[in-house]
């Protein structure tokens, strides 16, 4: 048995997954949240990019539950001696990719490749030969690596792909016959159904998805063992593993970040717009003064000093992987810290709006406490802007992090993330022939996680903000976005609304 | 023409509410930079003791305790912080870290930086090419994003506009980062036609900025040509675009003569609020290209835990938005006459 070692973010993270977990569980309860969202899942690109962000939220939790693996005992000892467990903390992320984490060259190897990037002296017959190395892991089980390699990787990739094809049909094929169980209706009715795009959930753009993603999975187990898919970086460590660890960082720090603003945000915001006058006041000097520092220079100003308070303090942590950690949580304290103003603005406008309706002056008649009428009055309904603010948030923020990274008051240099690869890349492609893959891995990720979040919260937004729906892009004459004629109805008349109003 | 006229002007009795307003503002402006200044002290001599800087300052093996007084003294840090008990009159405020740290920011006596150069020199002499980087991007970009805004909004409900959409999107969803080193490998390495970076006066200047200022707009473009589109497309819902349009106006002369007029007021006003913050120059773009501006000073002191650059930067950079916050009100006030003096 392993001992599991909690870190500070993978507790954070957990506590998030519950809350997210317990609201899901509340919305499916609740017929008016559950007609607010069924908008975001008619949409094609927010269900798509919903997959996405699973799958990197998978990667996420997978990369967030850490073990220290037990040591083998030694022969002799005596069979009550306490266990002993290995110094490094693993993932079960690492522990899945085991061969790539530990597969590390010399130095830079470009993707797939088998030879090393840049020429090294060897020695050959005794004579100094300058060739391009081996490389100890990439494409070393080939004998003869100039003619093999190309067929190799050819069978490879094919065997992959086939086998991700394979998987994406019988996804599709199970989906589709579910349906058709659940609706009574012939599976070739349901598939059809399914490829015109008449269900009610986008089917055919989230197995679209699915399938590709499955493409890409297959091709990945099949050559990700023999290959560095996305070759090596300046250490000789896996730049596609790293991209997968990098993951973790970025939405730690966006959902975490974002959490921390929350409690200023939400307490301050309906203080001040419940109370009005001098706490109201008061509250607004306090988040002008903040919002009045430039961020990054205010979140240097933290960081610097919180580096000097971790360093100090070194009793409260054990590994240089904890301190990392503890350094990560820090900074995601640190944005929330600094970052509440935004939020704080929207929602006392909001609760100011709210103390004057009639219903608070109910409850405020019927003898309700302030505190009462604030938490069960006001608070539910500021919940709409909450969320929508903190969707919207997310990827600004994973953003962000590269920024931060790069100007040195982002993660601890040792946390892999795509701020640190960028800041490698920077360096990597003005050396001659330039090493890009470090770049290409940052940012075919960070890209991914980005737009699916943005385009998932455009979603979001519109479904909580009908005044946002008059903005969204509609193609007039085409005939696959028009929806329903009832609803497009109503979508005009708030358009028109919103406009007039 | 504006959709409300400004009428017969402002006569005297607004002048004399306007100066009033203008001196309240200037008053609440001094509060918040007071403010300011009190948790930046907060923030950087109670967390931490001078004590620990000097430790991180000195670093490694070369710590020791006389070590520690010899950087405090010659930086002033060994004076008490905020009362001074050895000395006589005013001397026992005067004499603390919090009167020669803090209250001289307000003089703009920056002093001395840990590293012991004069911080008011630097800063002085980095502000312009800091600003040679940052106002043409800034103009240039909100030029290149009301036009791709406006487009959007002209081809509304075509394939271009839901396009043009995405595309934005996409470039929101894609880092600074990522444009700055795509941009300098592609064409300073590859087609050599800009230096990679640096700085140099003169016509040479031309050739120095082309690539950051380009790079700054592309970047921003994404975000702010959607954030542009939304603010023209709530005007065109308005009444006089349908006046307008009953009067038989094409939709070019609408959108150019009508909604570009009144939406860029709110585009104005956000200018105003910009512009002085422009001073502080753009901290990668700076630090990227190799430009000796106020972005790369910060950066640097960053990276060599400067705290007393990271001060005087941070007093600087909210008085600079300061001005701009007050400027805003002032311009709001003038440009709309419905928004009256509260």
């Amino acid at each position: 048995m392993p001992k599991f070692v909690f870190l500070p973010t993978d507790v954070a993270l957990a506590l998030l997954l519950a809350g997210l977990a317990l609201y899901i569980w509340h919305a499916r309860r609740s017929p008016d949240l559950r007609a607010t969202w069924r908008p975001v899942f008619r949409d094609a690109a927010a269900m798509s990019a919903l997959l996405m962000l699973s799958l990197f939220l998978l990667v996420a939790v997978l990369d967030s539950v850490h073990f220290r693996t037990r040591l083998p005992s030694v022969a002799g000892a005596p069979a009550d001696a306490p266990a002993a467990y290995s110094t490094r903390t693993y993932s079960v992320l690492d522990q899945l990719l085991r061969r790539q984490m530990e597969g590390t060259e010399r130095t830079y190897s470009a993707p797939l490749s088998y030879q090393s990037y840049s020429k090294e002296t060897v020695e050959v017959d005794g004579k100094p030969v300058r060739e391009f190395p081996r490389l100890a892991y990439g494409g070393a089980h080939l004998k003869e690596p100039a003619r093999q390699w190309l067929p190799d990787l050819a069978r490879r990739s094919a065997a992959g792909l086939v086998a991700g094809l394979v998987v994406a049909l019988l996804l599709a094929a199970t989906v589709v016959a579910l349906r058709a169980g659940r609706r009574r209706v012939a599976f070739s009715a349901s598939a059809r159904e399914v490829w015109r795009r008449e269900t009610e959930v986008p089917l055919r753009a989230m197995l679209l998805t699915a399938g590709a993603v499955l493409l890409a999975v297959g091709w990945a187990a099949a050559v990700w063992p023999a290959y560095h898919i996305l070759g090596t970086d300046r250490t000789g460590n896996d730049v596609l593993y790293q991209a997968l660890k990098s993951i973790r960082t970025a939405i730690v720090i966006g959902s975490l970040a974002t959490l921390a603003t929350l409690p200023f945000a939400i307490s301050f915001g309906i203080l001040a717009g419940y109370f009005k006058g001098w706490v109201d006041d008061a509250i607004q000097y306090l988040y002008t003064v903040l919002t009045s520092i430039p961020p990054v220079l205010l979140i240097a100003a933290f960081v610097l000093m919180i580096q000097v308070w971790i360093d100090k303090n070194p009793q409260l942590y054990e590994t240089g992987l904890e301190r990392a950690d503890v350094r990560l949580l820090l900074l995601c304290v640190i944005l929330g810290v600094t970052g509440w103003a935004t939020l704080c603005r929207l929602l006392r406008a909001e609760a100011l709006k709210l103390s004057e309706l009639d219903y608070v002056q109910a409850a405020r008649a019927f003898g309700v406490s302030n505190l009462g009428i604030m938490r069960r009055h006001i608070f539910p309904n500021l919940m709409h802007i909450v969320l929508i603010v903190a969707v919207l948030d997310f990827s600004g923020l994973v953003l962000y992090e590269a920024v931060l990274s790069y100007v040195g008051v982002g993660v601890d240099p040792t946390t892999a993330s795509f701020g640190s690869m960028f800041n490698l890349a920077r360096t990597e492609m003005s050396r001659d022939p330039p090493v890009w893959w470090n770049l290409l891995a940052a940012f075919i990720f960070m890209l991914a996680l980005v737009l699916s979040a943005n385009l998932f919260a455009g979603a979001v937004r519109e479904a909580f903000d009908p005044r946002a729906r008059a903005f969204r892009p509609r193609l007039a004459r085409s005939a696959r976005s028009v929806p329903p004629a009832g609803e497009r109805a109503v979508d005009d008349g708030r358009a028109a609304a919103g406009g007039a109003g | 023409m504006l959709a409300v006229d400004l009428g017969p002007g402002l006569c005297r009795d607004d002048d004399a509410s306007m100066l009033n307003y203008i001196l309240r503002r200037l008053a609440y402006g001094v509060l918040i930079l007071v403010g300011v200044n009190l948790f930046t002290f907060i923030l950087f001599f109670t967390l931490n003791t001078p004590d620990d800087m000097a430790r991180l300052n000195i670093g490694g093996k070369r710590v020791t305790a006389d070590a520690i007084e010899k950087w405090k003294i010659e930086r002033g840090y060994d004076k008490p912080l905020l009362f001074s008990g050895k000395d006589q009159g005013a001397r026992r405020f005067t004499n603390t870290i919090f009167f020669e740290r803090s209250v001289q920011l307000f003089a703009f006596r920056f002093g001395a930086s840990d590293s012991g150069r004069d911080i008011g020199y630097e800063i002085r002499q980095r502000i312009g090419p800091s600003l040679a980087v940052a106002l043409p991007t800034y103009l240039l970009g909100v030029m290149a994003t009301v036009c791709v805004a406006l487009l959007m909004v002209f081809f509304r409900a075509t394939y271009l506009d839901f396009w043009g959409v995405t595309g934005a999107v996409v470039l929101m969803s894609i880092s600074a980062l990522f444009y700055i080193i795509v941009g300098q490998w592609f064409f300073s390495n590859l087609l050599r036609l800009v230096p990679i970076s640096g700085f140099a006066g003169g016509w040479n200047l031309a050739v120095f900025l082309a690539l950051p200022i380009v790079i700054g707009v592309v970047a921003r473009l994404g975000g702010d040509s959607l954030l542009y589109r939304t603010m023209f497309l709530e005007e065109i819902g308005k009444d006089y675009v349908r006046t307008a349009r009953a009067k038989g106006l094409s939709e070019a002369a609408v959108l150019f003569r009508h909604v570009l007029r009144n939406a860029s007021l709110p585009i104005l006003t956000s200018t105003v609020a910009v512009l002085p913050l422009l001073f502080l120059g753009s901290l990668i773009m700076e630090s990227f290209f190799g430009i000796p501006g106020l972005g790369s000073y910060t950066i640097d002191a960053i990276n060599a835990q400067d705290f007393a650059v990271v001060r005087a930067m941070v007093f600087l950079g909210s008085f600079l938005y300061i001005i701009g916050l007050i400027l805003t009100d002032v311009s709001y006030t003038l440009v709309d006459p419905r928004i009256r003096l509260a």
